[in-house]
């Protein structure tokens, strides 16, 4: 096993990691940054490789710029050894020893693979955690079919590889991310059919200041907008997709409008037809490891389990700090702002003697997650989603658990916990552990149980034991007495 | 020798075009192809759903080694790529 020792360990290298290696590497701290991708940038500046084609990055990309000048300087201070840039790293572990972490990785794009690199452990004296998030899902009937893909999943397949997910796409959920979703899709050549998003962006007007206090965020989306009327794209607001249609792959949604109750308004249900459909509903943020070591958490404005970070971004365990969606959903920009200032509190730490003047960075941070906190109250969960979600409707995709049996453990069981649903009924416990039903799991459990979601619901299905499949034989340096079953294989 | 920027792959020993830098995932949709797997119950069709290695929809049997994600595994020239029946262990 091959083993590398810094002061700060920075798992992720998207937005706001990066920006948290290079805020500490600058002022002196010598830092490993960490990401399981094969490529830096994270979920939004993801890049082809350069056999996938031309790559006009503009045409995908925000703050591009921003992205090659900080990978740019990461490459330099690697060049001196400052920092050591270490990717197709997951980390499945994280335990404290001694005075350090001992961080531990599994190789590989993908590390269950055979002929992969041996195993790696970082040994670091603090952590910036900046795991980002995965897409949000909500079940409805036919949500299984082929052809059904998340939002974040489409514009992965077009950042990452260039490739267009079908021929014709419907984009569907809620929050601003479908319109770059829907954009990129139409600019490569797919025939994007409809955006159909649950809400309206007029509620922006409830919230003066918080637009004020972001103008470049309300820029971008009418950007969008504007591009995706020229794509003749019709983006439906208050509209909801109630049913995936085909029977081995999509070959369509119903479509329905709603009403000021948020009802689906009767007569309004329509087809679209379409090979793909793109659908998310906001994000849950990754939080495996920042449980395993026993940082504090909340439940935030979206209804998202999000670690507690203090104004340093520091989290309640000592030597810990954290950033980006990790600590909430709000976006990249914010993401970057936060990063810079943990990675900068994580240098100070260690007594940095030029950390500089942060009250500018402090600021830009206020009024981002001013913005966030409006667009997660523009943007929220529609509830008739969970209202219409019959009991055939698949919930857990891995173990094939429907609705109507996490109803039965709650109201004739007696489970009204989701924590001792998923040990009833099963959901969640296959090999994505909970991570794409676990948020609509507990808020089922919480509806029938006739009560709000609370934070031991989403925790039940966040506290994982390992935050990365490994083969089962590179745990053989597992410290309990036996490898955790579920994610191995 | 360089690698080549196209190449084939074979999907259940039916070749299919590919570009390097693609994963498996993103070569089979581009040919169209929605699903490669069934599930171990309800024997479901499924494929690419997340596209980023959390949902595990997509497990895939590549050179003979089953339950690999798609939507990770980088694809190389003659990969033998082929569906796969519940987790195929
Ligand atoms: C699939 C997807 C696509 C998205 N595309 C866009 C987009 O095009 N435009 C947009 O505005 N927003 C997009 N987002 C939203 C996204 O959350 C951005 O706001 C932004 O990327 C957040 O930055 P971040 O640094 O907090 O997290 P991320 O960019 O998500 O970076 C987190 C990084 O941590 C790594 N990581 C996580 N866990 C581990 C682990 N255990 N071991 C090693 N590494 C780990 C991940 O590989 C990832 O690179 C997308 C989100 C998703 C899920
Ligand atoms: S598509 Fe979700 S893991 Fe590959």
């Amino acid at each position: 096993m091959t083993e590398h020792r810094v002061d700060l360990a920075v798992i992720g290298a998207g937005p706001a990691g990066m920006a948290a290696a290079l805020a500490a590497a600058e002022a002196g701290t010598r830092v490993a940054v960490i990401d399981a991708g094969v490529r830096p940038g994270g979920q939004y500046w993801r890049s082809p490789a350069p056999g996938a084609g031309p790559f006009r990055p503009a045409t995908l990309h925000h703050g591009w710029r921003r992205f090659t000048s900080t990978d740019t300087r990461l490459t330099e201070l690697a060049g001196t050894g400052r920092v050591l840039r270490l990717a197709g790293h997951h980390v499945w572990s994280i335990l404290p020893a001694g005075d350090e972490w001992s961080v531990h990785c599994v190789l590989g794009a993908e590390p269950r693979q055979h002929g992969t690199p041996a195993p790696v452990t970082v040994h670091a004296r603090r952590l910036v955690i900046a795991t980002g998030a995965y897409d949000r899902q909500l079940p409805f009937p036919g949500w299984d079919l082929p052809g059904v893909i998340t939002a974040g999943g489409g514009q992965a397949l077009l950042k990452g590889n260039l490739v267009v997910a079908g021929q014709t796409v419907v984009v569907a959920g809620t929050g601003p991310f479908l319109l770059p979703v829907a954009d990129g899709l139409a600019r490569y050549g797919a025939r994007v059919a409809a955006v159909i998003e649950a809400n309206s962006p007029l509620a922006f007007a409830r919230f003066p200041r918080a637009v004020l206090g972001a103008t470049g965020k309300l820029g971008e989306a009418t950007g969008y907008a504007g591009r995706l009327l020229r794509h003749r794209v019709a983006v439906r607001h208050r509209h909801v997709v109630l049913r995936a249609l085909g029977t081995d792959r999509l070959t369509g949604v119903l479509v329905g409008k709603l009403d000021r109750a948020g009802r689906v308004r009767a007569g309004t249900e329509r087809e679209i037809a379409c090979d793909v459909l793109a659908v998310g509903w906001g994000f849950t943020p990754q939080l495996e490891l920042p449980l395993q070591l026993g940082c504090a958490t909340r439940v935030d404005v979206d209804g998202s389990l999000v670690v507690t970070v203090d104004e340093d971004q520091a989290t309640s365990v000592a030597g810990v700090w954290a950033a980006g969606e990790a600590t909430g959903v709000g976006g990249a920009d914010l993401a970057t702002v936060e990063g810079r200032l943990a990675g900068l509190a994580a240098a100070a730490s260690f007594g940095a003697d030029e950390v500089g003047d942060d009250r500018a960075l402090r600021r830009r941070r206020t009024s981002l997650r001013g913005f966030a906190s409006a667009m997660h109250q523009v943007y929220p969960i529609p509830q008739v989603m969970l209202e219409r979600c019959s009991d055939e409707t698949l919930v857990c995709r891995c173990e094939e658990v429907d609705a109507g049996t996490i109803r039965r453990a709650v109201v004739e069981l007696g489970a009204t916990e989701a924590r001792i649903v998923k040990l009833l009924a099963r959901p969640g416990m296959g090999w994505c552990q909970g991570r794409v039903c676990g948020f609509a799991t507990a808020c089922l459990t919480a509806r029938h149980a006739g009560r709000p979601v609370a934070e031991a619901d989403l925790r039940a299905f966040a506290d994982r034991v390992i935050a990365a499949p490994t083969p089962l034989g590179q745990l053989a340096t597992w410290p309990g007495d036996e490898p955790p079953a579920g994610d191995g294989g | 020798m360089s690698r080549p920027h196209e190449f084939e792959i074979l999907f259940d020993g039916t070749p299919l075009p590919c570009r390097d830098g693609w994963t498996i995932g993103a070569a089979l949709t581009a040919a169209g192809v929605r699903s490669w797997r069934t599930t171990r119950h309800g024997q479901r069709p499924r494929g690419l759903f997340c596209g980023i290695g959390i949902c595990f929809d997509c497990l895939v049997t590549v050179n003979g080694q089953p339950s690999l994600r798609a939507c990770l595994v980088p694809a190389n020239p003659g990969d033998d790529v082929r569906t796969q029946e519940g987790t195929a262990r």
